[in-house]
């Protein structure tokens, strides 16, 4: 049993280091397949790497509840750290949720399952925060969309295999659609619902 | 005396986490509206409480800011903008385009070419380019869920049929990533051309109108038109009186009431730049000299 005492701390200067995580965030955003780093570190909890951790500081509160997927919300850890540091309700029902944090993308539920947003308002859909294995290492997957020059190459061992697979269903939607952030320890990719992948190597 | 202290770039961390939400999801649909919880800012509406919002949110120790109003680093609203963050966050502030890393801009977008490392972020009086068009938020929400967008061209074929051109000379509506129809704020549709495919990230704020959206780097930005009546920027036919300069956004200036007027660059960083090095134009002061010391 832990005690508030003993939950892992968040960041050390709240303010400077959620702006930093916030800019690698809008960066990877703005740049997708672009693997940007988080330099500010906070302690974390249970199956929570150091990216997921300082991302949660910078944009979840009270008004952002949460979904976790089963390592997550089993863990005593997370659910005490997530709501000592951000105060974020977590939800049961995926498809109310503002953000949701896989923490092994291998049970990734379907993804119709979260919100997606209305044609009228398609920015009311949840933002997936999927920890992965490697953002540099393993197969190389071509992007293309907005904030791409041409052709982004991401190299990554993401779970589940068939993510990319799963995300095309953006295309069909748009503008309504999800959004995935991709933490590997510190480095971050976003996949934004408009970029496309367009050829994979192995 | 308890001095005011105030949190980093004046906005509080709830707020700021709020906005940065909302800009994340602004990025991810590119000119889509976001709708937020604009605050109060300790300036009226109409001077830039969205910019200023969407610029605290993303602002750090580390950032150059500058700030223009028209072109100029040297306007009330400016330099008044550029000292609330030099005293709130301490940030460095410059007036040269290429040594900002984030420019908060009313209503021009800066000659010289902005580069991978700047934020651009737009104040925007009236975000919704139909409005003049429908009033209610409702019907203009529909038409943008729907992609309706012909309304807006029924505005600019009416421009044609009473003018005989597209008259519409600044927020020349734009189709961003061929989805939404956006307005670029007031720019002169001069500017609209930097805007397509620029590798800079543009954010855009309206604080009173509450709602942020963007346009991400190298993503396709087209000014509506028609196959016969193409979009034209518009520039006044003349050279920079000051810099000589052929290819810039022009201001008129009256310089008598006898129907005297003077064309200088909007932009006075690049109009400086360019006198520094060397380029005159018609009306350039001669350089100072300093008068012989007279023996006697």
């Amino acid at each position: 049993m832990t005690t508030i005492a003993e939950l892992p701390p968040g960041f050390a200067d709240k303010v400077l280091s959620a702006q930093s995580t916030f800019r690698s965030v809008m960066d990877a955003m703005a740049r997708p397949g672009s693997v940007q780093r988080i330099v500010p570190m906070a302690g974390t909890a249970g199956p929570m790497m150091r990216g997921t951790a300082a991302i949660a500081l910078t944009l979840f509160d009270h008004d952002t509840p949460l979904w976790l997927d089963a390592g997550m919300s089993e863990s005593a850890d997370v659910l005490k750290w997530l709501k000592f540091h951000t105060g974020a309700p977590v939800v049961q029902d995926s498809s109310i949720a503002a953000f949701a944090l896989i923490g092994d993308g291998a049970a990734l539920p379907s993804l119709e399952r979260f919100a997606l947003g209305t044609n009228e308002y398609p920015d009311r859909s949840t933002t997936l925060i999927v920890q992965v294995d490697s953002l540099d290492a393993g197969r190389s997957f071509e992007l293309r969309g907005p904030g791409i020059n041409g052709v982004a190459t991401l190299q990554a061992s993401i779970k589940p295999l068939d993510l990319f697979e799963r995300l095309r269903m953006n295309e069909a939607l748009f503008p309504r659609g999800i959004d995935v952030v991709l933490v590997a320890d510190d480095a971050v990719v976003a996949i934004p619902r408009t970029t496309r992948v367009v050829n994979k190597g192995s | 005396m308890n001095a005011p202290a105030y949190n980093f770039a004046y906005l509080d961390e709830q707020t700021k986490r709020m906005i940065r939400r909302a800009i994340l999801k602004a990025i991810a649909i590119p000119g889509y509206q976001v709708p937020f919880a604009s605050r109060e800012m300790p300036m009226p509406y109409g001077w830039g409480t969205g910019g200023v919002q969407v610029t605290a949110a993303i602002l750090g120790p580390a950032d150059v800011l500058k700030v223009i109003d028209q072109g100029s680093d040297d306007t009330t609203n400016a330099i008044s903008i550029r000292k609330f963050f030099a005293k709130t966050a301490g940030v460095a502030t410059t007036t040269a385009t290429d040594e900002a890393t984030v420019i908060q801009t009313r209503h021009r977008i800066p000659e010289t070419a902005l580069h991978a490392n700047q934020v651009l972020v737009y104040q925007v009086p009236i975000p919704e380019p139909l409005r003049f068009l429908e009033p209610r938020e409702t019907e203009t929400r529909r038409m943008h869920a729907l992609a309706e967008y012909g309304l807006m061209h029924v505005k600019l074929y009416e421009d044609i049929a009473r003018f005989g051109h597209i008259a519409t000379a600044y927020a020349y509506p734009v189709k961003v990533n061929a989805r939404y129809v956006m307005d670029p704020s007031p720019t002169p549709k001069f500017d609209n051309p930097k805007m397509d495919n620029s590798p800079a990230l543009q954010l855009f704020g309206a604080g009173r109108e509450k709602r942020i959206y963007a346009i991400p780097p190298y993503t396709k930005v087209v000014s509506l038109d028609f196959e016969d009546h193409p979009f034209e920027p518009y520039r006044f036919n003349a050279p920079c009186a000051l810099c000589g300069a052929e290819n810039s956004y022009l201001d008129e200036i009256v310089t008598d009431d006898k129907g005297s007027r003077m064309f200088v660059c909007s932009d006075t960083d690049y109009c400086e730049g360019r006198q520094a090095a060397g380029h005159h134009g018609s009306l350039s002061a001669a350089p100072y000299k300093e008068k012989a010391p007279s023996h006697g």
